[in-house]
């Protein structure tokens, strides 16, 4: 039975990638058929998924199994529950209180991280001695860091107008920010080629047997 | 002859889909550079003494795990290889079974590693960037039992491992959020444990200036390629690498696309003009 069942999943599979491929030739009922399968069952997937590996492990286990010692999750659960009532026009209002404890709890917890992580300590990156490496190798690219660095947030200066001697630096963070646009391209390319070696990999390695 | 812009689209994809399924049907076996990123990665673990607890955290799912599965299985072999143990987590719900099935393979080269004793699944967990703060504090109130069930106190490798300062380094395989990017700002500009990690190839350009003098990241594994090069590393031919032929001359094709498009809009302005 588990061999059946293997067989079919791989042939189901390999329908469905053949069936999605063929939208680049035209949009058809099979793209349509597949499409609209792959939304139900992920709408499915993530219910099932958050009943059995949230609300149930975090909540309603911790409560049946100690629930004086687990008092305090009853707020997150009340929480959750003014969350629903947004599916009622008439008590819409109430799911304000919940968005707005998760809008502020959010922005505290990723103000701090972020203001060290992505200011902090990426400026402190930047201030290094370009000398200091050991190849010349080394020393270019340090040097291509801060200058990098200092013309990109240059661009971005809107205060005072960039012309003339002003213009100079703005006009170098273009070429670092369109090289780096270019590379993230290069990145882009890479990435959706792969996607579609992991499909070709399947179609002719698990459901033709070809590699 | 004129080909019409539907036509010549379709052209490009079957020319595309040939030239990415020949080098899997027929591997050319071309050898790829190891990047500096990809180096310190390597050397994270490499220099790592024996007997260290790392921590592998799966954020990602079935979608990406071309590129994502053998970095996993490339550095759960490595840290075996160099006698270290290894703890499984995941922010992403199928990261569990993409875990499974990483040390499924991994272990049929190294049947003596047993579970509880050289590597652990803890499990998914839900919440991101809070997750690995709590996870900072106590381990085992986040995670009191592992993916089977089996109590924390009862698995062996784990009453070495109070909190993340426990944990001799910690990578995150991750192909979005929650990722690499929460592990970076808890685990390692606010706890202080040594990050590596890999990503999906077009995230990879945005997780570079993390790998810098502060050692926000050591090193990183940015798609196939990296992937690649680090079972060069390691000394194997995996499937990273078989794959990095198809991924090879796909590009060399695109930019030969590239190449007729441009000169193509060239000499159309040029008639234009005239």
């Amino acid at each position: 039975m588990t061999g059946f069942m293997n067989l079919l999943g791989i042939w189901l599979s390999a329908l469905f990638t053949l069936s999605i491929f063929s939208f680049l030739y035209k949009d058809n009922p099979f793209y349509k058929f597949a499409e609209q399968v792959f939304v139900g069952l992920s709408a499915a997937y993530w219910l099932v998924n958050i009943i059995y590996s949230i609300m149930i492990p975090n909540l309603f286990s911790k409560l049946i199994t100690d629930f004086s010692g687990n008092l305090i999750l009853l707020i997150p659960a009340a929480l959750g529950l003014m969350m629903l009532m947004r599916l009622h026009p008439a008590t819409q209002w109430i799911s304000r209180y919940p968005i707005a404890i998760m809008i502020g709890t959010t922005a505290g917890i990723s103000m701090l991280r972020y203001m060290k992580s992505d200011i902090l300590n990426q400026v402190t990156a930047t201030m290094i001695n370009p000398f200091a490496a050991e190849t010349t190798g080394g020393v270019i690219g340090n040097l291509l860091l801060i200058i990098g660095t200092l013309c990109g947030v240059y661009f971005f200066y809107f205060s005072k107008k960039q012309e003339g001697i002003y213009a100079a630096p703005s006009k170098l963070g273009i070429w670092f920010l369109m090289i780096s646009f270019g590379a993230t391209f290069g990145y882009t390319v890479m990435a959706r080629i792969s996607l579609l070696i992991g499909r070709l990999e399947f179609l002719l390695g698990d459901w033709l047997h070809l590699i | 002859m004129k080909i019409s812009a539907g036509l010549e689209r379709r052209l490009i994809y079957s020319i595309l889909f040939i030239a990415v399924a020949l080098p899997l049907l027929i591997p050319i076996g071309w050898k790829t550079d190891i990047s500096g990123y990809t180096q310190i990665a390597y050397d994270l673990v490499e220099h790592a003494p024996e007997g260290t607890i790392a921590l592998i955290s799966f954020d990602y799912d079935p979608s990406t795990m071309t590129e994502m599965q053998p970095m996993a299985e490339a550095q759960i072999e490595h840290a075996f290889k160099r006698n270290q143990r290894v703890i499984a987590t995941a922010l992403w719900p199928m990261g569990v079974q993409m875990a499974e099935e990483a040390f499924g393979k991994v272990l049929l080269d190294y049947p003596d590693k047993k579970y509880g004793v050289d590597y652990v699944n803890l499990g998914y967990k839900v919440g991101g960037m809070v997750t690995i703060q709590a996870m900072g504090r106590d381990l085992r109130e986040v995670y009191p039992t592992d993916q089977g069930g089996t109590p924390y106190e009862d698995i062996p490798m784990l009453n070495e491992v109070r909190r993340l300062k426990d944990i001799g380094w910690i990578s995150s395989l991750s192909s979005g959020t929650p990722g690499l990017k929460e592990w970076v700002m808890v685990a390692r500009d606010a706890y202080g444990v040594p990050v590596t990690g890999g990503c999906t190839a077009i995230s990879a350009p945005g997780f570079f200036p993390y790998v810098n003098e502060q050692r926000q990241l050591y090193g990183l594994l940015g798609g196939l390629k990296a992937a690649s090069e680090y079972e060069s590393l390691l000394g194997r031919i995996g499937s990273a690498t078989t794959k990095m032929d198809a991924q090879s001359v796909a590009h060399m094709l695109i930019l030969v696309f590239i190449s007729i498009g441009n000169v193509k809009v060239y000499i159309t302005r040029r008639r234009k003009a005239q």
